[in-house]
């Protein structure tokens, strides 16, 4: 056999492996969003399944002329002319936004402060960070009930020491939202902090010194700028699972105002409108392609290096 | 400075630079003890060893990266120890050039300027100079990224000479780059020296390095002072056999000292006694190889050394062939001799009796 065949042979199979995860991509993720959005584009009805049109196959060409005819984009106009979506949406950019302006000023230090310890230390801490995650998350975010309850333990804490004379109503407030929120997303904050700042060059901040730079100067003008691809994966990892987050707002947060994952459960699960609770995945999914973008372009930029 | 240097001291009342007493240990180890040096302006000096010898901390507690466990080090006069790395007027070359990978190249010249406060105009003219002067004018717009090996040395080096240190450091500076490269830039460095006056301490390993570029070499050994001299003082007259043998290559005979010779196993051979050295200490002969001739009959010559042998091995370089030869007591010397003809026959052959001979001044005497 000739080693081109040979080497012809194994482009093949290279190529097969690349399509790998592409047809998983096509069947996981864009086959399922395609059923959604034609969803969204439908009417309820009391039916099964609770929307029309569906396609009838068996009327050919004519069939498919009727049921694109049949499609809307009503539901579209309604989230953008009824409030109740976009104070949804507004409030859970919002709930996203402070949130992982917390989760960055605790992780930060928390990231930077392992990466600068002595090696042998790292690998206890980062898993430390990970820890968590062998409970339930379910669990973690009773137990937060539990903790945050009008005679619970932060409650009792805070008497005791007297900074409140009163028990504070934690639950079912923003603060507590705010609580679940960075604790149950600081690793994704802190891991890729951590990753790109423990390949941050000691002798970079040597450098740095040595031409006239003092400690805190340092950080500014060194670690940081290094360490931005890792502050953008961190921020990203929890903003957009944030913005559509269902569990911790529903059992610690109020009712006065709704996340859009709260709101999507209602239209789908108590509304029965699967139809608008389709376009409202659809419009959120357009709303974080907003900083997926951004992230995307930095980090060309930084595959590009520096200014 | 020249004259200064075949001295062996430094000019002027106060140096530049001085290591009084410094020892540093980390832990349990002793990484420099009792290093006492003096340093002079406008010297380009060097700091050569064997790995671990020190040299890189010596280097490291003069920047400010550590801390001496003992001893003072003084900068015109006044003690640093206690000043930090970035208020110390003294700029390093790090061995791995450590530029800044998120700043462009004139980003990074420019850094230590910036910290210092210094005007736009001021800096983007100082930069422009120092790109001239490493003579990469076009480049500082580059990313370091797109740098080869050399112009990121460059670049290192312009960073560093930008804020017109006290004291310029380098760390290993030619330690990544190609043999030819290396010889190219060791003469550019010379240069550049030479040009701007500037104090260079240089540390490295490479011997041949620390003799092309040194006006004076501090040879180290276990975190010891070994010697401090010219690059010919050391090579020609080292103070003993350790330093004898890191520099170059040296054939060591063991004898005892008489008068006007050393009396060995081998016989008896004329070489001037070291001043202070008295009769039967034991002493040695140190001869390099270029220093030796090679005959086939003993040559006549009323002052002249000579020692028999038989051609053991002989290794062609092009410029030279290293010839060694078995001597009575079965111990190898090596002789090296120059291949001017160009018909590249190696005059003698395998198990050939020779001659090796050597006037008395040739040879050089150490007594430990």
């Amino acid at each position: 056999m000739s080693m081109g065949a040979k080497k012809g042979r194994r482009l093949g199979s290279t190529r097969l492996v690349l399509l790998i995860p592409y047809l998983w991509l096509a069947l996981f993720f864009l086959a399922p969003f395609l059923i959604v959005l034609k969803i969204s584009l439908s009417q309820t009805a009391i039916a099964q399944p609770p929307y029309v049109p569906a396609l009838d196959w068996v009327a050919g060409w004519a069939g498919l002329r009727d049921f694109v005819a049949a499609l809307s984009t009503d539901n579209y106009a309604l989230l953008g002319s009824d409030w109740l979506y976009l104070v949804s949406y507004l409030k859970s950019l919002q709930v996203a936004a402070v949130s992982t302006a917390i989760l960055l000023m605790i992780g930060y230090p928390i990231a930077y402060g392992i990466a600068r310890l002595p090696r042998r230390l790292q690998p206890i801490l980062v898993m430390l960070v990970i820890l968590p995650f062998w409970t339930s998350f379910l669990i973690r975010v009773y137990a937060w009930i539990n903790i945050l309850q009008r005679d619970g333990l932060l409650n009792d804490v805070l008497m005791r020491l007297r900074v409140v004379d009163q028990p504070v109503a934690w639950l079912s407030s923003d603060a507590a939202i705010y609580i679940g929120m960075v604790y149950s997303y600081l690793p994704f904050m802190v891991l890729p902090l951590y990753a790109t700042l423990e390949k941050v060059d000691e002798t970079l901040l040597e450098a740095a010194a040595d031409l006239g730079c003092p400690r805190w100067k340092t950080f500014w003008l060194v670690t940081l700028p290094l360490s931005l691809p890792g502050l953008a994966a961190g921020a990203l990892l929890c903003f957009i699972p944030i913005t559509g987050e269902f569990v911790i707002p529903d059992l610690l947060g109020g009712s006065d105002s709704m996340m859009i994952g709260q709101t999507l459960w209602m239209e789908f699960f108590a509304n029965k409108d699967w139809p608008v609770a389709s376009a409202i995945a659809v419009a959120l999914l357009g709303l974080l392609l907003v900083p997926m973008l951004f992230y995307e372009r930095l980090q060309q930029r930084s595959l590009e290096g520096g200014r | 400075m020249a004259d200064a240097a075949t001295q062996g001291q430094t000019a002027g009342d106060t140096p530049l630079l001085r290591f009084e007493g410094i020892g540093k240990r980390f832990g349990p180890v002793v990484a420099v003890e009792a290093f006492t040096l003096d340093i002079g302006q406008g010297e380009f000096f060097a700091l050569l060893g064997p790995s671990g010898c020190g040299k890189t901390t010596l280097l490291r507690m003069l920047a400010g990266f550590e801390t001496p466990s003992e001893g003072r080090i003084l900068l015109d006069g006044d003690d640093i120890v206690a000043v930090p790395p970035h208020r110390r007027p003294v700029n390093m070359m790090f061995q791995s050039y450590a530029l800044f990978p998120h700043l462009s190249v004139a980003g990074n010249i420019a850094f230590g300027l910036r910290q210092e406060k210094a005007g736009k105009a001021e800096i983007a003219e100082r930069v422009t100079e120092m790109l001239a002067l490493v003579r990469m004018p076009d480049f500082g717009r580059r990313r370091v990224d797109q740098l080869s090996g050399g112009q990121r040395q460059r670049v290192a080096l312009a960073r560093a000479l930008i804020k017109r240190p006290r004291v310029l450091l380098l760390d290993e500076p030619m330690a990544a780059l190609d043999k030819k490269l290396r010889a190219e830039t060791q003469f550019e460095l010379m240069e550049l020296q030479r040009k701007l006056g500037t104090t260079f301490v240089i540390v490295t390993h490479d011997q041949d390095e620390a003799m092309i570029v040194a006006d004076r070499i501090a040879v180290m050994e276990h975190g010891r002072l070994a010697q401090v001299a010219a690059p010919s003082e050391i090579y020609e007259r080292p103070n003993s056999r350790w330093v004898a043998d890191f520099i170059g290559e040296v054939t060591l005979i063991e004898g005892m000292l008489a008068d006007g010779a050393i009396e060995t196993g081998l016989g008896r051979f004329r070489a001037a006694i070291p001043s202070g050295g008295k009769k039967r200490d034991t002493a040695w002969l140190a001869l390099r190889p270029e220093k030796l001739r090679i005959d086939a009959q003993r040559p006549t010559g009323g002052e002249l050394n000579a020692v028999a042998g038989t051609v053991f091995e002989i290794g062609y370089r092009g410029d030279m062939s290293i010839y060694k030869v078995r001597l009575a007591d079965r111990s190898l010397m090596k002789v090296a001799l120059a291949n001017t003809s160009a018909r590249g026959q190696a005059s003698f052959g395998i198990d050939d009796l020779v001659w090796l001979s050597w006037p008395p001044e040739a040879g050089w005497v150490l007594t430990r």
